[in-house]
């Protein structure tokens, strides 16, 4: 378990953030832009002096201020992205990814130098020297630079922030291989849920300096009583596995607890686990299965939860399609009309559902 | 030859004060400078003004308050004296103590704003790679200020070799000990040695243009240095 307090006073809010996630896995640090996200992140680098709290990284204690244990951040096994990739200037590629190389112990260094190179594909800009580098490539470097500090905790902050939708797309591939090579704990922030869908098994959600809910990201994003769900993207992911591909009509067939659905064709292997995303603005409501419709996934459903969404004129509904949490955002006067309450069995029309890896 | 030896003694005497202010305000000016670019303290202000007088005091003032201070009724001259060094005044030692507080803001200014200008970023981004603070100094704030260092000794030195006035208070007019260049052509054109004066005047002046030019021309992407 990572378990982190800190309270710190900043000039606009007071940041009092409890939180404890798994060691494991990749764990996004969730809010809007200025509710204290990146400080927190700070704060477990130990690059905020004035926090006092309290930090431990499995069985290491890094921080306990009642204790008056305090681990300056260079004995920290931490390895830190920023959102600018901040090289050093002075320093070719070559010699940035060795600061921190050389400065680590061979015993506790987590990958190669040589496996680190080739993952990130650093290897022909060796000798450039970071001015010469792009956005993306900067970031590669920034990121191979973090792991070859032996880092037993990775933070991130919004390292695709900075970065335009092409270039995104690009490092994200470099991340998640990263993560099936390497077992340590990512802390990811970031303010764009569909950025850390396809990367993330753990959110917590932070709100004006404090954690406002936290566990499994499936869960969470399922949550109607969550900031989460006043969104306008507000959602939910389900995990499916590929089960056949129709060729003729260029489709996918995916099973997932609560059935199966259909997305437009992708080179995926039959069997390979994947997350798919559907959005609560595209999914609505029947009272009977609508075997006219053009919409191809329609699952029976229960609604088991309703909230006010952002707009008063909405309802956000939770459903339970066979086990799998499903959110609608309809109309007061639909579900009027429809005259479905808590317990209600509808069918769920999902208009559209986005693979995410 | 125009030149006397007594006018290359000047030229060695400047030369050599030039060198060691420089490198005592490469020294002493690097720490001062990384102070006042990162300290909250309150005394920040009052430091930063008292570096940056002798650009606003006329040089007569700052050594005639020297000579008071380092003579034998002054407090420096008490210590320096207590220490067996004997009085700084009309010695060489004292031209370096007038001319390192002289020069001084030329060095730190420079120094501190390419201190600020990197920032605090590359410094934490060093700690996360594990190294210790003042690894970090050496292996990534000294390079990174690299222009202002090459900056900072230049000026330094252009300055220190265009000193009249303090050393004319401090120093005095002893041929091989404070006799310095700007003196001796302040001495030949008393004398009406107008030649004499034009030789050494002409050098001065040249040294001094490439000096700044190259200041101007220096670009630290290209690598000049």
């Amino acid at each position: 378990m990572i378990r982190a307090q800190f309270d710190l006073a900043l000039t606009n809010f007071v940041l009092r953030a409890r939180m404890e996630v798994p060691a494991r896995g990749v764990t996004a640090l969730f809010g809007p832009s200025g509710c204290g996200k990146t400080t927190l992140l700070r704060c477990i680098a130990g690059l905020e002096p004035r926090a006092r709290g309290y930090l431990q990284i499995e069985s290491e204690t890094w921080q306990d201020d009642a204790q008056r244990i305090f681990l300056p951040t260079f004995r920290r096994l931490l390895g830190f992205v920023f959102q600018e990739p901040s090289l050093f200037e002075h320093l070719d590629v070559r010699g940035n990814l060795e600061f921190g190389y050389v400065r680590t112990p061979a015993a506790q260094r987590k990958i190669t130098w040589e496996r680190t190179v080739e993952l990130l594909d650093i290897g022909p800009l060796l000798h450039r020297m970071p001015g010469r580098l792009s956005g993306g490539e900067r970031q590669r470097v920034a990121i191979a630079r973090a792991v070859l500090a032996g880092p037993r905790l990775l933070l991130m902050d919004e390292p695709l922030a900075a970065l335009d939708a092409q270039r995104k797309r690009e490092i994200l591939p470099f991340l998640e291989r990263l993560q099936q090579e390497l077992s340590i704990p990512v802390l990811y922030v970031s303010h764009q849920v569909d950025e850390v869908t396809q990367l993330v098994d753990y959110l917590v959600l932070i709100r004006a300096g404090e954690v406002v809910a936290s566990g499994p990201l499936v869960q969470i994003l399922a949550r109607v009583d969550l900031p989460t769900a006043q969104d306008e993207e507000a959602g939910v992911v389900i995990e499916a596995q590929a089960v056949a591909h129709e060729t003729r009509h260029h489709l996918l067939r995916l099973e997932f607890p609560g059935g199966q659905l259909y997305v437009p064709s992708e080179k995926i292997a039959l069997g390979q686990r994947v997350r798919l995303r559907i959005q609560a603005r595209d999914v609505s409501l029947a009272l009977s299965e609508h075997h006219d419709s053009s919409i191809l996934n329609r699952f029976p459903a229960t609604i088991v939860e309703l909230a006010q969404a952002a707009n008063a004129a909405n309802v956000m509904v939770r459903l339970d399609v066979g086990g799998t949490a499903l959110l609608a955002r309809v109309t007061h006067r639909s579900l009027e009309q429809l005259q479905v309450q808590v317990g209600s069995k509808v069918w769920a029309q999902v208009k559209s559902v986005a693979l995410t890896s | 030859m125009v030149i006397t030896p007594e006018d290359w003694s000047a030229i060695r005497l400047t030369l050599t004060l030039a060198f060691v202010v420089t490198a005592v305000l490469l020294l002493a000016g690097t720490p001062i400078a990384w102070w006042l670019a990162n300290s909250k303290s309150r005394w920040r202000g009052p430091v930063s003004a008292l570096i940056t007088l002798p650009l606003v005091l006329p040089p007569t003032v700052l050594g005639f308050y020297l000579l008071v201070a380092m003579g034998s009724g002054g407090p420096v001259g008490h210590l320096t004296q207590a220490l067996g060094l004997g009085l700084l005044p009309f010695h060489f030692s004292g031209l370096v103590v007038a001319s390192v507080l002289y020069s001084m803001p030329f060095v730190v200014q420079p120094i501190r704003n390419a201190f600020e200008a990197s920032g605090k970023r590359p410094l934490e981004v060093a700690s996360c790679l594990h190294a210790r603070p003042l690894d970090a100094f050496f292996s990534v704030a000294l390079p990174l200020a690299r222009p202002g260092l090459m900056v900072g000794a230049i000026l330094g030195f252009a300055h220190t070799l265009g000193e009249f006035g303090v050393v004319l208070m401090i120093g005095g007019n002893i041929p091989g000990e404070t006799q310095v260049l700007s003196i001796q052509i302040y001495n030949h054109v008393e004398a009406l040695e107008y030649t004499q004066a034009h030789w050494l005047a002409g050098s001065l002046l040249v040294i001094s243009f490439v000096v700044l030019m190259v200041v101007y021309l220096y670009d630290p992407k290209r690598r000049v240095f």
